[in-house]
């Protein structure tokens, strides 16, 4: 309908991200009569979110002339970001961002670069810097939510931790139940997404394909090559960061340092 | 290096009891100017006293006082701010954590039972360090805090007070050289609390276990200690036979 006003093309994006933005908010309002306040954190995440998205479509359209070593660069940046972001997960945890920045590099980093040699991936910066993006920011979701449930978890089992550190356990030991359920309960948006891929869900990537004239069942099995390759990330990434993060919440002496209230 | 024989053997003479063990004057036990302080927030200020090989000490003191902050230290759960603890003569730094807890062990106040049995919780702590222990051990320490018969149990069915007894139990089992107790009956009724009490009391007798018992109920304190230490505000405020102590 939105096209019947509007024959400017930037006049009709504007508004449909006006209008999507206002869809947005109206969520958050009837939050707020239930008690729950989103207003500023949406607000700031949605205007972040256009700056960036622009910023970023603009930066590709001038990459498109630049040299392919640049696509490294930005996915280097990419990173960093992505362990800053993950990290606000866990507040309290010592040495999250480090944590995050190495896991998510090592997660995204090896898949990228296996499957950018094995030439599944295009070394083009179109299209490596899209499907790389794709690889960090699952490997930053599910590291988030990996710490998140990691920190829950230790926290909520202070007393059955410590009384296995004094019955004389190893601290790795007496933590691994809540590591691997952080592992496993990272993991199952990664696979809800395979599982669904196609009844649910036709995701952007092949819907873009679609528009661009693309064969359907090229464009579908790419698709899952995408989503197995974000699984195998997203999965890296969790195994790393609940190793790194274990042994980050105990000290030389073995002491449990992530306590609440300290 | 021993076989897995000779420690399980180990494990055995450990856990057989040498009856009436007598309080001698050797210090199994003793601190040094220990303190923690955390946030600006002291929890225990200079504490020093020393326990001897086969007594019972109680730690009195009203709630907050830095009873339990104290037992934390002991087990070296928290790390003193200043000050440290001598275990049989060594500075207890010089002392491997996992082996530290193994010679101090901590029964809590909640006895935060492993899912599974009995005997599964029994077998944990000498599991660490790649130990079984026997069928036979495992009932001569459930008789010894009054469950026998009750190593298959499933621990989700066990009342408060033979949970508890579990936990003293489980503790045990790892041969400790002093046992710490943190208000091992304040969650419990009348009657469970009477039951961990003759408990502790059997194994005291029995097998001349030194113990820290950290208590606020100065009676409990009287029934089972022979000496003890009232703390106020993370201070030692009194150090002694528990009737001087307790009357003064």
């Amino acid at each position: 309908m939105l096209k019947l006003f509007f024959s400017n093309q930037l006049y009709l994006v504007l508004t449909q991200a006006l209008v999507a933005a206002l869809a947005a908010m109206v969520v958050v309002m009837l939050a707020r009569k239930r008690g729950i306040h989103l207003e500023s954190e949406t607000l700031v995440a949605m205007l972040r979110g256009i700056i960036q998205i622009t910023a970023v479509g603009s930066i590709l359209l001038l990459l498109l002339r630049a040299p392919r070593w640049t696509s490294a660069l930005l996915l280097a940046g990419m990173i960093v970001a992505a362990g800053a972001t993950s990290a606000r997960r866990a507040k309290g945890m010592p040495g999250a961002f480090r944590v995050s920045a190495w896991s998510i590099a090592f997660g995204s980093g090896s898949v990228i670069a296996l499957m950018t040699w094995l030439g599944v991936i295009d070394t083009a910066i179109t299209s490596l810097v899209p499907v790389g993006s794709m690889l960090i920011t699952n490997a930053m979701n599910t590291n988030g939510l990996a710490l998140n449930r990691f920190r829950s978890d230790v926290l909520a089992h202070v007393g059955e931790i410590e009384t296995a550190l004094a019955l004389g356990a190893e601290a790795k030991n007496s933590v691994s139940p809540y590591v691997q359920a952080s592992f496993e309960a990272s993991l199952i948006p990664a696979i809800d997404s395979i599982r669904s891929l196609g009844i649910v869900w036709i995701p952007g990537l092949m819907a873009g394909m679609l528009l661009s004239g693309a064969r359907p069942v090229y464009a579908a099995i790419y698709q899952f090559v995408v989503l197995a390759m974000i699984f195998a990330a997203s999965g890296l990434t969790s195994l790393v960061s609940t190793l790194l993060i274990r042994d980050g919440i105990f000290t030389t002496a073995q002491q449990l340092s992530l306590q609440p209230g300290r | 290096m021993s076989s897995s024989a000779d420690r399980v053997n180990s494990i055995q003479e450990l856990v057989d009891i040498p009856v009436n063990v007598s309080v001698t004057s050797d210090p199994i036990l003793r601190t040094e100017h220990l303190s923690r302080v955390v946030k600006e927030k002291v929890l225990v200020e200079d504490a020093t006293f020393e326990v001897r090989t086969g007594e019972v000490l109680a730690i009195v003191g009203p709630s907050g006082s830095g009873k339990s902050s104290l037992l934390r230290l002991l087990n070296r759960l928290d790390e003193p701010t200043s000050g440290t603890v001598y275990v049989e003569g060594i500075d207890y730094r010089q002392i491997a954590p996992r082996e530290l807890r193994r010679k101090l062990g901590l029964v809590n106040q909640r006895p935060y039972l492993f899912p599974g049995t009995v005997e599964q919780n029994l077998r944990f702590g000498p599991l660490q360090r790649g130990e079984t222990l026997s069928q036979d051990a495992i009932e001569r320490l459930l008789s010894r805090v009054g469950l026998k018969g009750y190593a298959g149990r499933n621990v989700a069915n066990l009342s408060g007070g033979e949970a508890q007894r579990v936990s003293v139990a489980r503790t045990l089992a790892n041969s400790p050289l002093v046992l710490l107790l943190d208000e091992p009956t304040s969650a419990l009724d009348e009657t469970s609390k009477r039951e961990v009490e003759s408990a502790i009391q059997r194994i005291v007798r029995e097998q001349g276990l030194t113990c820290i018992l950290v208590t606020h109920d100065t009676a409990q304190a009287a029934r089972l200690a022979e000496r003890a230490l009232v703390l106020e505000a993370g201070r030692v405020l009194r150090h002694g036979p528990i009737s001087e102590v307790l009357h003064a």
